[in-house]
């Protein structure tokens, strides 16, 4: 060792020390992705697009494609039958609102509490991990999170819509038909859009973790606030803070399957989510860069 | 570390600590956020190069302390100085350059002991990818884990916890070592082991901050030591000197204690203890001569069988202290 590293030392220091600095990514992305609780929260969420994918087939499975439809059940589900790529769709739609966020609170809540209540938060800290740039790499692999749950429930979905149904030409929202490549784009695109509606609640449950030493307690909290947020969107009479209610643009998504494309709830989610990232990261990092690690 | 040190060393022109100290407090006080006063005016300088023990009971602020010098937490007043640079501010500078077991190992169970140590290597940012292996595997031999470094975390005894805590502080090459009671938990082997760790490691010119509630532990690895009663600090130096201070026992083993007892107070001995033949009393102070006491003794009749001072041990020094035995602090 003491060979290698006398041969390190006289080398420039300044180029390959910024990328030093991503030692510490990596090491958490392995350590939140490898976990077996993080796979878990992916088994389930692969497994919801399949259950839809199978339910839907068995319900029409006297060949009646695209009977009518009353609808019920997630946006998008009648027309899986004529076009698998609309599994997609109906598995965000669907996985949206609780399994998605939630994967993301159980990660986000115990990205920090997790380290502090398991007691290697100290030892991260004496390394030194750098307080900011620990929290900057927790946050930043929260995000990766986000995206892989959501690129899992739509590669999975993708899979059984292929399997399951045939695929083809896609009729948008609007009525016109565009071709199997571009839905794909769609698909890809919505992806993406799910993924980054998911950026202001991570960083909420990222600031909730720097408040207790407690992972549980955090996950818990962080699961509560999203079902708090759900419920008050759905109550009329509290329309006046609607808008500012970080699930309210979430199915905005859907804009992106209208000819030509809807960017208006579309941006106005970016923005809110922006917002949500800003004030819950500014005060994650006030809380994080004071706070007392005394466990 | 080049630059590291460099950059140490301007932070160092800067504040201006005392030279020579690795560690030095001034002031140093925490009072926790339920009012707990942890640490009381602490003043603490720990020489270059000594191992230095610090003692005291539980509850008597030592993990406190060593929170504050890690920048852990943030004294509520006072000054803190590692390695020449005032603590928490300068953590990135000095912190590479300090190895420490806070509190017991703190281990992710979910990965292998190997794993564990490249996550902590990782969290350095002066640590080198390059040779990030190599240091690993140098630690786990150096601890005596290589052969259970794939075994997962969670399946480690508490005595290979320990040690893959101390292989995290052996990462890099340190000037300081920060250990807050490493034997804890530990059989008797396993002790042995760390505390002959502890010397080797000294003995590379290492500086050693040991915390410990074990006066032998102190005693046998220190050479110097500081002494907490319930969050202050009681006396620090080399432990030599620290036992000196406490003077030792007058023991006079005869057939006739009580005249022995009663002429040993007669010329103003102290503490007097009767226990069978054997009569026992704190060593006279300095102006008086033990052998003028055995000559009193014989002189008035006393049949003097033994007659002697008892070296004075690091126990009677902290007995001598707080005037209170080692027990668990309220
Ligand atoms: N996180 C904490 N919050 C409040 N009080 C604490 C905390 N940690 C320790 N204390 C209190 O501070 C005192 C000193 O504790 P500590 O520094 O752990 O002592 P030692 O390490 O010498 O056993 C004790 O009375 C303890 O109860
Ligand atoms: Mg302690």
């Amino acid at each position: 060792m003491s060979q290698a590293e006398l041969t390190a030392v006289p080398a420039p220091r300044t180029a390959p020390r910024a990328l030093w600095a991503f030692g510490i990514l990596r090491s958490e992305l392995a350590t939140t992705l490898r976990r077996w609780r993080t796979l878990a929260l992916l088994g389930v969420l692969a497994a919801v697009p399949v259950l839809i994918g199978i339910a839907v087939r068995i319900e029409t499975g006297d060949g009646s494609r695209g009977g009518p439809d009353g609808g019920g059940g997630p946006a998008f589900l009648s027309q899986v039958t004529n076009n698998g790529l609309f599994l997609v769709f109906a598995a965000l739609s669907a996985t949206l609102p609780v399994f998605l966020p939630m994967a993301v609170g159980v990660v986000a809540g115990d990205s920090v509490a997790g380290e502090a209540s398991g007691g290697t938060l100290r030892y991260l800290l004496v390394a030194p991990a750098g307080r900011t740039r620990l929290l900057l790499v927790k946050y930043a692999s929260v995000l990766v999170f986000c995206l892989v749950a959501t690129l899992v429930v739509a590669a999975s979905a993708l899979a059984a819509g292929a399997l399951l149904f045939p695929v083809g030409e896609v009729t948008t929202i609007s009525g016109t038909r565009i071709g199997f490549g571009e839905g794909l784009l769609r698909a890809g695109l919505i992806a993406v859009a799910v993924a980054v509606s998911l950026t202001g609640f991570a960083a909420l449950g990222l600031f909730i973790s720097t408040l207790t030493d407690s992972g549980v307690a955090a996950m818990a909290a962080t699961v509560g606030v999203l079902i708090t947020a759900q419920i008050l969107d759905t109550m009329p009479q509290l329309e006046g803070i609607h808008p500012y209610l970080f699930p309210h643009y979430w199915m905005s998504f859907t804009d992106l399957l209208r000819d030509p494309v809807h960017w208006d709830e579309l941006t106005r989610n970016l923005g809110l989510q922006a917002l949500y990232a800003a004030v819950f990261g500014s005060a994650a990092w006030a809380r994080f860069t004071t706070k007392d690690v005394s466990v | 570390m080049t630059d590291t040190a460099a950059e140490a060393g301007e932070t160092e022109a800067e504040t201006g600590p005392v030279p020579g100290s690795v560690i030095e407090t001034r002031g140093l006080t925490k009072r926790y956020r339920g009012g707990q006063l942890a640490v009381d005016g602490l003043d603490l300088a720990v020489p270059a190069g000594s191992v230095f023990g610090f003692l005291g009971p539980n509850g008597s602020g030592k993990t406190t302390t060593i929170r504050m010098l890690m920048g852990l937490i943030a004294p509520t007043s006072g000054t803190a100085h590692v390695l020449g640079c005032r603590m928490p501010a300068a953590s990135r500078t000095v912190l590479p350059q300090v190895g420490a077991l806070i509190e017991g190992p703190a281990l992710y169970p979910f990965l292998t002991g190997r794993g564990n140590l490249v996550r902590f290597d990782s969290a350095d940012p002066a640590a080198d990818p390059r040779t990030r292996r190599a240091r690993v595997e140098n630690a786990l031999d150096r601890v005596g884990l290589a052969a259970a470094a794939g075994k997962k975390a969670r399946t480690y005894s508490l005595g290979m916890k320990q040690r893959l805590g101390l292989a995290a502080a052996l990462l890099q090459p340190r000037g300081l070592l920060v250990l807050d009671e490493p034997t804890n938990g530990l059989d008797p082997q396993g002790m042995r082991e760390i505390r002959s760790l502890v010397r080797d490691l000294a003995a590379e010119g290492t500086t050693v901050f040991l915390s410990s509630h074990l006066l032998d532990e102190i005693e046998q690895v220190c050479t110097h030591a500081a002494v907490m009663a319930r969050g202050r600090l009681l006396v620090q130096g080399p432990v030599a000197e620290l036992a000196a201070g406490a003077r030792g026992r007058l023991a006079v083993t005869t057939p006739d204690p009580g005249d022995a007892a009663r002429i040993l107070a007669e010329h103003g001995a102290t503490g007097l203890v009767t226990e069978g033949d054997r009569v026992s009393a704190d060593a006279p102070p300095g102006g008086t001569e033990p052998a003028d006491l055995n000559a009193a003794l014989v002189r008035g009749g006393v049949r003097v069988r033994a007659f002697g001072i008892e070296r004075a041990s690091l126990e009677d020094a902290f007995v001598a202290l707080t005037g209170e035995g080692f027990d668990v602090a309220g």
